[in-house]
């Protein structure tokens, strides 16, 4: 009787390399993939009082930020609308995961950082985003006061999808739009987010 | 992935056929053309095995010929057991090889090994259970020996 069965050849082929030797090569791929200039979006995690989150950024700059709730495939995936050569590269990263700390220690009030509009909605929702990152550290806005600026007052529905669909939060603050009547209103990352956000500028709703 | 090489070409090139293989493919991603992206991958990596293979040898081969075995004591650092498998993975032919690494090392579906080895599942599923009886001829022969 053979001792040999699928299951043996699958245990000891299976165990050919561990996870440790597979970081390291996948490591060392992201830095030849980096030298020969073929990641075209690079991407970090960062740890925050409100969990890990990630951030990604293009040539152009700074792509998109996934909330701490947003799953790591979730994440990527949006990413793949406009590439499929990301790889993690906190290097490439280096001014956003320090401006992210300063503003979670409240030390910083603005971002520096260029932004890559790309994965933002064109027309109202385009305009509706860029609107909403003109909004000043712990200043709000109602959906009907962005969607006015936005150049259409009578569509805070639509404003309200487009902020919901922001793909650089944080970042385009679209927790500083309110509910009519200064009621905190959804958000992406979950209202306690939304919440926490809005204390750390001192703008909490009472 | 990495698994997949150290059956292919033993643990010392597995590296570099995985630098490599990598490379390649995010040069080549928009050529993918919905493809299954895994079995894609691993066709690529199975074209890298074989240019390493040549590579070492440093001389012409003809395009049927096939990789040579891994040595055993590249396999390293695997007990007695592990290690006759090792010896007789790299025993196979490089069809049969791949096909036994895309199964058990790299874990793949035959639908996707089929497309890996650009054949049918059902050659696939061949494929397999023939190189799975070459192993068992060979490991058994061993054992007979001693």
């Amino acid at each position: 009787m053979s001792r040999v069965d699928a299951k043996r050849i699958g245990r000891v082929l299976g165990a050919g390399a561990d996870a440790e030797e597979a970081a390291e090569a996948v490591r060392r791929f992201a830095d030849r993939a980096d030298r020969e200039g073929l990641i075209e979006i690079a991407y970090a995690s960062f740890d925050s009082p409100i969990g890990v989150g990630r951030v990604a950024a293009s040539e152009r700059g700074i792509v998109s930020v996934g909330l701490p709730n947003m799953a790591e495939a979730s994440f990527l995936e949006q990413l793949g609308e406009l590439s499929p050569r990301i790889l993690e590269r906190p290097q490439r990263l280096d001014e956003a995961l320090r401006e992210l700390d300063q503003y979670f220690d409240g030390e910083r009030h603005e971002f520096e950082l260029a932004l890559d509009w790309r994965l933002v909605g064109r027309g109202f929702a385009g305009k509706v985003l860029r609107e909403t990152a003109k909004l000043p550290y712990g200043v709000t806005a109602s959906y009907g006061e962005i969607a006015a600026r936005a150049g259409n007052p009578r569509a805070y529905r639509a404003a309200g999808t487009a902020l919901g669909h922001n793909p650089i939060p944080i970042v385009v603050p679209c927790h500083r739009i309110l509910r009519a009547g200064n009621v905190l209103g959804n958000y992406g990352g979950g209202p306690e987010m939304k919440a926490f956000l809005l204390q750390l500028e001192g703008a909490l709703p009472s | 992935m990495l698994g997949f090489l150290r059956a292919m070409v033993g643990p010392h090139d597995a590296e570099d056929a995985f630098q490599e293989t990598f490379v390649a493919a995010l040069r080549a991603y928009d050529r993918m053309d919905g493809r299954h992206p895994r079995a894609w991958v691993m066709t690529i990596a199975r074209r890298k095995a074989i240019d390493l293979h040549r590579a070492r040898r440093r001389r012409p081969e003809p395009r049927d010929e096939l990789p040579q075995a891994v040595a055993p004591e590249e396999t390293g650092g695997i007990g007695d057991l592990d290690g006759e498998v090792w010896t007789a993975v790299a025993g196979l032919g490089e069809g049969q090889r791949a096909a036994i690494a895309l199964r058990f090392a790299a874990d793949l579906a035959y639908r996707e090994i089929g497309e890996a080895l650009g054949c049918s599942e059902e050659a696939a599923r061949r494929r397999v259970a023939d190189g799975l009886r070459e192993l068992r001829r060979t490991i058994d022969r061993e054992e007979a020996r001693r």
